[in-house]
Order: structure tokens, then sequence, then C-alpha cells
């Protein structure tokens, strides 16, 4: 019976609109007591499913001898010469990957924003097109690229280091992403063209006008192009690389307890990495306010 | 400042007022090289890589034309039941994955847009999906494995063995849990924004029309979402299908995966010289994955209409 009274009032007073919504509004607070109860029971299960191995692997990792809990499996991770390695290897991998990616990426994607808008569309597939061709694809057919390198660049040609090559194509969805948001937060164009008037060439205009503006898109881009080199395995496995994966692998047949320890530390610092940038991203207090994102990630 | 209005003419002199016909085109050539080091990389790094492949699906080791690589493909058993398994897999953990992160997605969008508990939940989510691979194995194997938690937890706690030998989670079932485990972050992150497109004036519209939740989902929320829903799915086939590193890190007998047979033929390569039976799978998981992929970008155009 509310619902002919709730169409009159609305017809009739066009500044009747919150008169119109006390109806609903008594329904909502008991749907809303259903709903909340709901959304606590779909987070405790789901979320405690999600939870439940990372536990398991801190309950795991933490086992002493003789039922003790010690933290002697995360201090053993040093003790592995191998692992040290992998760490640091990935890690090179990591900062070459990020200085590629940007130099790569950030340029070209302010380019055609500024000058050839109708090149937006070929970049953007361009960048997303990894996601169609699976990591293990590229391995097979990168393989000969890499057996000639490894023969004719020497000792550069045969470095882990040259993962960098590939991570960057790996990341350039996720990277594609994160940066476009950040330009797509500032009029790039009036910028390039105020810069460009008071007489800044390109590379003044793009790297001393335009990144700082997009710092935001760049620093995520980073942190998921870091997170990524860590967490990259099948590449480096099929290529006989030691980055930290492999290691992790190789260890986890050896010594599954440090294994275990050294997982759950790349995951927590993983988490850190992409909760800062959660927390900062650009376009945070801009989706807070407007409680809606502005674009799907992939 | 005297170099600012100094070079501030020269800099109107060359704005598109006077530029002839001719410098026109030669500054729209201009414009384009300098995307050419990126085309060159991406082409050198990725498209190669991919011609690579291709080429070599249908080519003998000695480089003559041939069609055996991809016959094997497709009468072979072990490739024709990695392939099977593989799709199977995807489907299933795509299903489980799309259901419980929409629920968990939902769940998470229903509360405060900026608040602590949806950032760490979309911050774990990124991790869990995209950089979990080996790692995740080895959590599953802490969980479940032969001295895992769980396990110990009935065999010693409880003392009631209700689980079955611990060996499951080698199997297609433990590969199947495992995806799951990474496939629900996975649809979190993809089918949020969606949720975040859903209005509370919709809500409210629904509800002052005498509209429950049943209707409201029905009527409004279902048939908005249905798109992006459908892309997510999709994505998460793709995801699962060419998962690698989890499935490896898992299953230490036999290669009931594609992915793991491409990986097989890869090593083997050398002993057996079957280098090209590789790569026609390889050409093969393509193309699964540019169809579906295809399909995802078709539906993902139509479901951004909603989501401003």
């Amino acid at each position: 019976m509310t619902l002919p009274q709730g169409l009159d009032l609305g017809a009739a007073a066009p500044d009747g609109g919150a008169l119109l919504s006390r109806p609903p509004r008594g329904r909502r607070r008991r749907r809303s007591r259903l709903q909340l109860a709901t959304r606590i029971a779909i987070l405790v299960l789901i979320f405690g499913y999600l939870i439940l191995p990372l536990f398991a692997m801190l309950e795991f990792s933490s086992r002493g001898d003789y039922g003790a809990r010690n933290l002697q499996n995360f201090q053993a991770i040093l003790d592995y010469p191998d692992l040290v390695d992998g760490i640091v290897t990935s890690l090179e991998i990591a900062i070459l990957t990020v200085v590629g990616m940007l130099v790569l990426l950030v340029p070209t994607m302010v380019w055609t924003v500024i000058r050839v808008p109708r090149m937006r569309r070929v970049v953007e597939f361009l960048c997303l097109l990894p996601l169609a061709i699976p990591a293990i694809v590229i391995v097979v057919g990168i393989a000969p690229m890499y057996q000639w390198m490894g023969r004719h660049l020497g000792v550069f040609g045969g470095s882990p280091l040259t993962l960098a090559f590939i991570d960057i194509i790996l990341v350039l969805p996720y990277a594609y992403r994160a940066i476009d948001s950040g330009i797509r937060m500032v009029d790039v164009a009036t910028l390039a063209d105020a810069a460009r008037s008071l007489g800044a060439g390109w590379p003044r205009t793009i790297f001393q006008v335009i990144v700082p503006n997009i710092r935001g898109g760049i620093l995520s881009a980073s942190v998921l192009a870091v997170a990524l080199v860590l967490g990259e395995f099948t590449i480096s496995q099929l290529l006989s690389f030691r980055t930290l994966q492999v290691v992790i692998y190789l260890l986890g047949k050896r010594d599954p307890y440090v294994s275990v320890a050294v997982s759950l530390s790349a995951l927590v610092f993983a988490f850190i990495l992409l909760y800062v940038i959660t927390r900062f991203a650009p376009g945070a207090g801009e989706r807070a306010r407007r409680g809606v994102e502005e674009e799907p990630a992939t | 400042m005297a170099q600012a209005t100094a070079s501030a003419p020269g800099a109107q002199a060359a704005g598109p007022a006077s530029r002839g016909a001719g410098s026109r085109r030669l500054r729209g050539a201009r414009n384009y090289v300098a995307l050419i080091p990126f085309h060159a990389y991406v082409g050198l790094f990725l498209i190669l890589p991919t011609l690579i492949v291709t080429v070599g699906a249908f080519t003998t080791l000695e480089g003559g034309l041939t069609l055996d690589n991809v016959v094997r493909m497709f009468t072979d058993d072990t490739f024709v039941s990695a392939f099977l398994k593989s799709i199977q897999l995807a489907i299933t953990t795509a299903i489980a994955g799309a259901i419980f992160g929409a629920l968990l997605a939902w769940a998470v969008a229903r509360g405060d847009p900026n608040g602590q508990l949806r950032q760490v939940v979309v911050a774990a989510s990124g991790v869990l999906a995209q950089f979990g691979g080996v790692m995740l194995a080895f959590a599953f194997l802490a969980t479940f494995g032969f001295n895992g938690l769980v396990t110990l937890f009935f065999t010693d706690v409880i003392r009631f063995d209700v689980l079955p030998d611990p060996s499951w989670l080698y199997s297609l079932t433990g590969l199947a849990v495992v995806y799951t485990y990474f496939q629900i972050p996975l649809m979190l992150i993809v089918f949020l924004p969606s949720l975040d497109g859903l209005r509370q004036e919709w809500y409210d519209a629904s509800a002052s029309l005498g509209g429950g939740a049943w209707a409201f989902w029905r009527n409004v929320g279902g048939p908005i979402l249905a798109p992006s829903f459908l892309g997510a799915l999709l994505l998460l086939f793709t995801n699962a299908f060419s998962a690698y590193a989890t499935a490896a890190a898992l299953i230490s007998q036999g290669a009931p995966l594609i992915t793991l047979q491409i990986a097989n033929q890869f090593q083997s390569e050398v002993v057996l010289g079957q280098e090209n039976v590789g790569k026609a799978i390889a050409l093969g998981m393509i193309i699964v994955v540019s169809v579906v992929m295809a399909a995802y970008a078709l539906i993902q155009r139509r479901a951004s209409r909603w989501v401003r």
C-alpha cells in the first residue's frame, strides 16, 4: 500500500524526496541488519579460507625442535647462500625491469596522449597483449633468442639479469593500467602546451613537467613491477636462471620449513608493497568521494 | 624569465597555425617516429617469440613445412588428455572462483570505500592472485600436506580420520583447491569496480517502488552485473588455463596439464628432438586463450557502459 502513496507524493511535490524515501528507510534498516549478518558470514568464511593457508605457513615455519616455537627457520634463510643469491638476483632484475618499463612506457604513453591520440588504442592493445599469450608460450618462443644471446653476447648474454627483457613485457598490462589512471587524473596535453610555450624542449617537458604530475601512477606501476619480478617463476625456471622463486622451489625439496619461511616473508613483503599503493594510488581519494572506480582493473 | 620570453615566439611560430601542408605531414611522420622504440621492443620480445612459436608449429627441425606437429597434438592421447584436463580444471575453478570471489567482492563493496577492510582485502588479493605461484603451492603443503596444520590437527588433536589420505593434494582435486584459492582474489580485483558502479540511487529507486532485495538483484543488479560477471569468468578461465608455477611445484609425477606438457617437451627437446610438438601445443594454447580474451574484451566493452 505504500507504493501508490509514495508515487503520488513524488509526482505531486518535486521536493518531497525526503518524504518519499521514508518508507524504504525503515525497510532498509531491517534489510541492512540481514545484510550485515550476510556480509560478516561471507567475510568470515571466504576470507577465512584465504587466511587459513597463510596462517598454516606461519605455524609450519615457526616449528622448532621438540614442539618449540621459534624463528630459527627464518634466521636460517641467511644460511643458504643460494637463497641470498636468488633474492639479490631477483631484486637486481626488479630494478632493471622498473627502469626499463618506465623508460619505455612513460614517454610513449605521454606522447600518444599529446601528439598522436589515434595511436592510443594501438599502444593499449600491445600493452594488454601479454594477457593473451601465456608466459610458458613466451618461453618456448623466446628460448632460441636467449640461446643466441648466450652464445654471442658473452657474459651479458648469459646473465640472469637478461630476464628483465621478458619481465618488462609481462608487467606491461599492469603498468599500463596504473600509468594510464595517473595520466587521466591530470590534463597532460595542457601541461605540455604550457611547458612548450615557456620554451621547454620535449625531454624537459616530459621528465620535469609531466612525470612529477603523474608520479602516483608511476609509483603504482613500479611497485607492481617489483612484485611481479619477485614472484616470477615460469620463465626463470625454464630458462634455467636461479631467481628467488626457482631457489625457493628447489629448496622446497631439501628443507620445506625454510622454504615456507621464505615464501611467507616474500608474500608479506609483496602485501606491504601493494597495501602502500592501494592507500596512496592515484584516485584513491577520488574513488572514496564518488564511491565509483573509474575503470576496471585487470 | 628572459629566456622564456625569448623562446616563446619561436614556439608559437612552430604552432599549428603557421604550418604548411608539407611540413605538417613531416611533423605527423615525426610524431610516429617517437613511438618506434616501444613498438620495436614489443615486436622483438613479444611478437617475434609468438611468430617463432607459430612458424615452429608448422615446420620440422630441419626447417621443412609439415603438419605432423599439429596432427600429433590432436592424436597423441597424452596431449589430448592434458588439454582436456586443463580446460576442465580451468572451467571448474573459474566458476568456483567467480562465485566465491563475487560474494567476497559484494561483502567488501558494501563497506566503507576508503576503509581499512577494503584496503587490506584489495592488497592481499593482489598478492594472492598474481604473485603467488610456487609460494601458494607451499602454503597448501603447510596446510594439507603430510605434516600440514590441518592434517596434524585432525590426526593428533581430534584423532579422527575424516580427511582422506593427504596425497589428494597432489592430484587434480588438490590442484582445483589451490587454483580456486588464487581465482577468488582475482575475481575480487576484477569484479569490485563493477559492484562499485551499482549506485545507491538504484537501490533507493528499487526500494521506493516496493522492491525487496530479491527484486533488486533480479531486475536491476543482476542484469547490470551480468556482462561483468561473464567477462570476469572468462578472464579467470584463461588465468587457470595458462597457470604453470603452482602445478609445477605441486605435481612431481606425470604431467596432467597442458602447461606441464609444454614444459616437458621444452626440457626434453634436445634428447628426443621433438621440439616443435611443444610449439604446436603452445600455438594451441595461444589460440584458446586469444579466443577467450577476445570474447572478454567484447563483453568488457559492453559492461563498462555502467561502470562510470
